[in-house]
């Protein structure tokens, strides 16, 4: 990178890649994989969330690790974005969770409601 | 499909992140720190950019000053002014290091930001080094840390990749180059002098001061020290500037602070919220409060250099000053809740325990006099204190507080005294009474088989060192010498006739 323009052409094209909530089409899931959540299982979350995107052929879907959300008691945590649902964000989840998510929010578009954070 | 949002709470109005403001921890939980990109994308390095291209070194540094940042570290030193020490020390050579030992017990801030936005730190002691004069950094990190060290590491060389490290970034005359080194697990090496004594590889120790590190620190030259989240506030204050800053917090604790809340509270985390923020909030609404419907007894902050604040003192709005006023310190951040299961001799012990064994031995105040003070303990704890013992403590923490050579030493009696001060009662009830009313001391404690026993045999069944006696349908007994109170019986009784007493 040489000048600050160049910073600010990655700046604009990530942010856009990123923002998918403003966007037609895109979800980006994100699995907080801090030590409290990788210490509650967090690995295997994303791991499954990542095989069973593949597994599954669902495009336009970032499943990426991110830091400590915050609510460390209720690791793994999972968040989804997309323009359709907003962010939602659910807690306690294990691999079969995890799967509940793919199939149910993903792919049929429902929010797995019992997965909720304000609902825990 | 189109979610009906108005069925569900957003996540920002859900308690725990209602009164939170995420400066320090704003990209945590956001974006992937292993992507450099990312960062990017939310403003990374364009504080950087300004600092070059815009700013002067004393621009920078009377922004940070009038930000009224001060040291997140625990020692609340206001940062603007030790950056212009430093920037003002004579000499060619000049050094940035930031202070990632993180020691404290419970605390976990700093470790957060490291392994969720690394980048902010580098790019801060970037600026700090444009802005004083360097063109090195020193990250010392606790290898305890695995998870931390190796997300920083890729950073750093995402980084260096960019341009962003190394020689002239963005084609300015700008250098600068940062390196990690890996504490080996000593809780003294968060002091400062102990610390780049072991950054030049020798054996962490403090040493007097004066002369402070911004006049000789690493390898004897201007070394501007600070703590993780000190810079994790950088970024922010020079895009957003100094007023903005001001204008969150109390007069003279401005900005935000993390904290990690744990113990007896239901909603353990990380959480950032601006000084002013009172205790009460902090524990009952974004805590969510004590488990079990149990009682509050106390809040522990500042670690084994803090005290307990009592439920009189909850409404105190959180920053450095009032903290101190109420017997304790802000510390680092760690926010201990505890409930009236908890013995506070128990506690001081426990915090002061932990001070001898980190005690680096060089100061005779600290190395002995901790150690006769925790002996105390022992005793009180164990039913053969007196009522003299507590005046010793007194007396001893008084002299180690005055006479140690670093804070190390200079607050390990501070738990001790706090909670004398506060809880008087528990010791005296433990020496005079050989009573701890909470049921943690296990020496004055007694595993007693109420009359309700239905002689069911299971408790004797589960004891591990076969002290409980009785035949079927009779009245058990517990054999009180031989009883070792692992209180595998009472979790077994399933008429719940056994007490502790």
């Amino acid at each position: 990178m040489k000048s600050l323009d160049d910073l600010k052409n990655i700046r604009e094209n990530t942010y856009k890649n990123m923002d998918v909530r403003n966007q037609e089409k895109g979800t980006r899931i994100v699995v907080g994989m801090a030590t409290c959540g990788i210490a509650a299982g967090a690995k295997d979350v994303l791991n499954t969330i990542v095989s069973e995107v593949k597994s599954k052929g669902i495009t336009d879907v970032e499943v990426v690790m991110t830091g400590c959300i915050g609510v460390c008691i209720m690791e793994p945590i999972v968040e989804v974005y997309s323009a359709e649902s907003g962010k939602t964000t659910y807690v306690n989840i294990d691999t079969e969770k995890a799967k509940q998510i793919v199939d149910q929010h993903i792919i049929n578009g429902t929010v797995v409601e019992e997965l909720l954070i304000e609902n825990n | 499909m189109t979610l009906d949002r108005s069925r569900f709470r957003s996540i920002d109005e859900v308690d725990f992140f209602k009164k939170q403001k995420r400066i320090a921890l704003k990209n945590c939980g956001i974006i992937n720190p292993e992507n450099i990109d990312e960062y990017i994308a939310y403003d990374g390095y364009r504080a950087l950019g300004k600092a070059i291209f815009e700013m002067s070194s004393e621009d920078i540094i009377e922004e940070i000053t009038k930000s009224g940042l001060r040291g997140r570290g625990g020692g609340g030193f206001p940062t603007g002014l030790k950056w212009n020490f430093t920037y003002r020390a004579e000499g060619e050579q000049k050094y940035v290091a930031c202070n990632a030992d993180e020691g404290d017990p419970g605390a976990f801030m700093d470790r957060s930001v490291l392994e969720g936005d690394p980048h902010s730190v580098i790019e801060a002691m970037a600026i700090a080094g444009y802005a004083i004069g360097a063109d090195m950094g020193y990250v010392y990190i606790r290898a305890e840390y695995p998870t931390a060290v190796d997300r920083l590491q890729i950073a750093i060389e995402q980084a260096k990749e960019y341009g962003l490290l190394g020689n002239n970034i963005f084609e300015s005359d700008f250098s600068f180059d940062l390196e990690i080194r890996l504490g080996a697990g000593a809780f003294v090496c968060g002091e400062e002098t102990a610390l780049i004594a072991s950054i030049e590889g020798k054996r962490g120790m403090p040493k007097p001061r004066p002369p402070f590190p911004a006049q000789k620190g690493i390898f004897d030259k201007p070394t501007l020290l600070n703590n993780v989240e000190t810079y994790a506030n950088i970024t922010q204050i020079i895009l957003n500037g100094s007023e903005w800053f001001s204008s969150i917090g109390t007069e003279k604790s401005k900005g935000t602070k993390v904290f990690a809340l744990g113990g007896k509270i239901n909603n353990t985390g990380l959480l950032e919220i601006p000084m002013g923020t009172t205790l009460r909030e902090v524990i009952f609404d974004i805590g969510g409060g004590i488990p079990d419907g149990k009682e509050f007894k106390a809040v522990q902050t500042g670690g084994p250099s803090g005290g307990c604040i009592t439920t009189k003192d909850l409404d105190t709005p959180i920053d450095y000053d009032n903290l101190i006023a109420k017997g304790s310190m802000m510390g680092s951040g760690g926010m201990i809740v505890m409930d009236e299961d908890n013995c506070m001799v128990d506690i001081a012990r426990f915090f002061l325990d932990f001070t001898v064994e980190e005690s680096c031995g060089k100061c005779t105040p600290c190395r002995e006099g901790t150690r006769r003070m925790l002996e105390i303990l022992d005793e009180i704890t164990e039913g053969t204190g007196t009522m003299e013992h507590i005046d010793e403590l007194e007396r001893l923490a008084k002299t180690i507080k005055r006479a140690s050579l670093c804070g190390l030493g200079q607050t390990a009696p501070n738990p001790v005294l706090s909670t004398i001060n506060n809880f008087r009662d528990e010791y005296v009830a433990h020496v005079i009474d050989h009573k701890c009313k909470a049921g943690v001391c296990k020496s004055l404690l007694q595993i007693v088989i109420g009359e309700k026993c239905i002689g069911c045999t299971a408790c004797k069944k589960v004891c591990p060192v076969d002290c409980i006696s009785g035949e079927r349908k009779e009245l058990h007994v517990i054999d009180q010498v031989a009883c070792i109170k692992c209180g595998a019986c009472i979790d077994k009784c399933p008429v719940k006739c056994i007490e502790k007493v």
